[in-house]
């Protein structure tokens, strides 16, 4: 790839590209004029990156309204922060009495570690790991405390607690934020069987008594969630997040970890990817890579989705992935019948 | 998009996209004396698109998105495209605006010093607004009135006046040179049209003023007045804020200092004659 500021500006401001090459090089905001900045913000917006941004771009010269924007984006990714940080201490606390390890995943786990990928890091739900055979401890305990099944339907309970690696979302009546319990990291319909044991045997702690995953296992769930389980929305944050966690803890041992869960592909496209958008380590592109970096970066200035053909193949892509063909079909047939 | 139009109203910045010309064309008609957004730089993105392929033909409507969206909204006909338009903007603001606790309140200024009325959609904001313009005030807004917790000020956002059902004609009675929109007959709202603030309000869309009084009217019974305590002021102004929780400290700051240094009444009325009188005999005994 090419260095973003090379490109016609006309060409940027309709392209991902624009977003991935500000957090890549702060610097390069300089080129920017009203338009080039409107698209920016628009679509660190739409990619759930303004706060990244914000971080990222704290102390480059800008327009005074651009950093308007920036530092009204700075105060709500703390609130947001705050929020995420109270959210999984009330689950510390409806849980402690269980004695089950929890540990915090992705977005909570970055910050209440106090990560580099936490830094300006939005977060919504809060996704926590334990070990299988203490989820109906896990549950009861949440019930208890005032969580309450998001839409109960017997259908999706059934799904979810047969196939899926998480319960079904819970959410909390009072303060209204969801909770998913994870017990392993993938579906169990997914070709790849992530180790969960492997995963809560090698967490950190963490000073209150939550748990996160260890740095090579954060990784391995990052890359797995983007290319295992999904149709790559919002793959531009998911591959900061790998930037981040490899420049703060290298990539040691990495390998071996990845090869463990059975998901080495998966790591090493998110590490390609990562360095093509972000920079770092210099891993030269392979195979479908392109093909990934054209969905990931198909948001144009206005914020919108691009390339509707290339995200519908990745949209399929991602329920082949989930499921057999078969199971597919009888999973689709249902819920299309539901009312 | 193929047909855009940027603008600021107060302190905020708007870039307004649309796939057809129509709401933007309506929109720049009205909008015609408003500044560009400082550095050409919006604060917030609005979208009116087609809600699919076929429709841009069949039965033409606008669909609303932005930054900041909800999953559920329903289209509306192309010919209420300036509504879906001013629809957009309310949207990004309520879920979006991050610098000013955002009051769902009209505001009005004299001699810097602001008075704000929210109350229940149909308490009378948006008339009481318009009238007291008509009488020396400056419109603030009929909307929204943004506070800037740092400050304690009240900042203006004086976008198109938005009357409804009965009030558009007493409205035109009384702002018989103002500049209107469109007649929009059958929105989800009633009819529905739009005033121009007037070129005062314009003019001084950026200068703040010190929140003097509070008032929460009722539309509909005989003449009343009665004081609020400081309690009860603090629970309706966190209910009238779209961003009180989202804000966290800074909107617990600025709602409190509302209800502690502002005088409040709560006042009711049969007429609009009598609510203006009210609100004078009010304002001249601070």
């Amino acid at each position: 790839m090419g260095g973003p500021v090379s490109r016609p500006l006309s060409r940027l401001v309709s392209d991902g590209r624009l977003l991935a090459g500000a957090l890549r090089d702060p610097a390069s905001v300089a080129a920017l004029d009203g338009d080039g900045w409107t698209a920016l913000l628009a679509m660190a917006r739409a990619e759930q990156l303004i706060g990244t941004l914000a971080k990222r771009l704290s102390g480059q010269p800008m327009p005074q309204a651009a950093a308007r924007v920036l530092a009204d984006a700075a105060a709500s990714i703390a609130q947001n922060r705050r929020q995420a940080l109270w959210e999984a201490e009330m689950a510390r606390r409806a849980l402690a009495a269980t004695g089950v390890p929890v540990v915090l995943l992705k977005g909570t786990a970055f910050l209440a570690g106090g990560l580099r990928a936490g830094e300006g890091r939005s977060c919504g739900d809060l996704d926590i790991l334990v070990p299988r055979d203490a989820l109906p401890q896990v549950e009861e305990a949440l019930l208890a405390a005032g969580w309450s099944w998001l839409k109960p339907d017997p259908y999706d309970d059934a799904y979810y607690r047969r196939w899926m690696h998480e319960l079904p979302p819970l959410i909390h009546r009072e303060r209204d934020r969801m909770i998913d319990v994870h017990h392993t990291i993938l579906p169990l319909t997914a070709r790849p069987s992530p180790d969960a044991e492997g995963l809560l045997a090698d967490s950190v702690a963490l000073p209150d008594g939550l748990r996160m995953l260890s740095p090579a296992d954060m990784l391995v769930h990052a890359a797995a969630h983007l290319f295992a389980d999904g149709d790559l929305a919002g793959g531009l944050r998911n591959l900061w997040d790998v930037h981040c966690l490899v420049h703060q803890f290298g990539t040691d041992g990495l390998a071996e970890r990845a090869c463990r869960h059975g998901l080495q592909r998966e790591v090493d496209r998110a590490l390609r990817l990562a360095g093509a958008l972000y920079g770092g380590e210099g891993r030269s592109l392979r195979g479908a890579d392109r093909l990934y970096l054209r969905r990931l970066l198909a948001r144009d200035g206005w914020g919108r989705e691009t390339r509707p053909l290339t995200r519908l193949g990745f949209y399929v892509r991602s329920h082949w992935l989930r499921m057999p063909p078969l199971m597919l079909a009888r999973h689709l047939w249902t819920k299309w019948r539901r009312p | 998009m193929r047909h855009a139009h940027a603008l600021r109203i107060g302190p905020v910045g708007f870039r307004i996209g649309s796939d057809r010309p129509e709401p933007i064309r309506a929109l720049r008609a009205l909008y015609r004396d408003y500044p560009a957004p400082d550095d050409g730089v919006p604060d917030f993105t609005v979208r009116l698109f087609a809600p699919g392929p076929l429709r841009r033909f069949l039965r033409p409507s606008v669909m609303i998105g932005g930054d900041f969206m909800i999953p559920d909204a329903a289209p509306l006909p192309l010919a209420q495209g300036l509504l879906a338009a001013e629809m957009a903007m309310n949207l990004q603001m309520a879920l979006g605006q991050r610098r000013y606790l955002l009051l769902h309140a009209s505001a009005v200024e004299r001699e810097g010093r602001a008075l704000l009325m929210t109350g229940i959609s149909g308490a009378g904001k948006s008339t009481l607004g318009a009238l007291l313009s008509a009488r020396g005030w400056r419109l603030m807004g009929d909307e929204f009135a943004l506070v800037d917790p740092a400050s304690g000020r009240v900042h203006a956002f004086p976008r198109l006046v938005s009357l409804k059902n009965e009030a558009i004609a007493e409205v035109e009675r009384a702002v018989p040179d103002g500049r209107f929109g469109p007649l929009l007959k059958d929105t989800p709202k009633g009819d529905i049209r739009h005033l121009v603030p007037d070129a005062r309000a314009l003019a001084a869309m950026r200068e703040p003023a010190i929140p003097a009084l509070l008032l929460f009217p009722r539309f509909g019974f005989e003449p009343a007045q009665r004081v609020l305590a400081r309690s009860e002021v603090f629970v309706r102004l966190t209910q009238a804020s779209t961003n009180y929780v989202a804000l966290g400290e800074p909107g617990f700051v600025a709602a409190r200092r509302l209800a502690e240094e502002v005088p409040a009444r709560a006042i009711d009325y049969p007429d609009t004659a009598s609510a203006l009188a009210q609100v004078e005999a009010l304002w001249a005994a601070l």
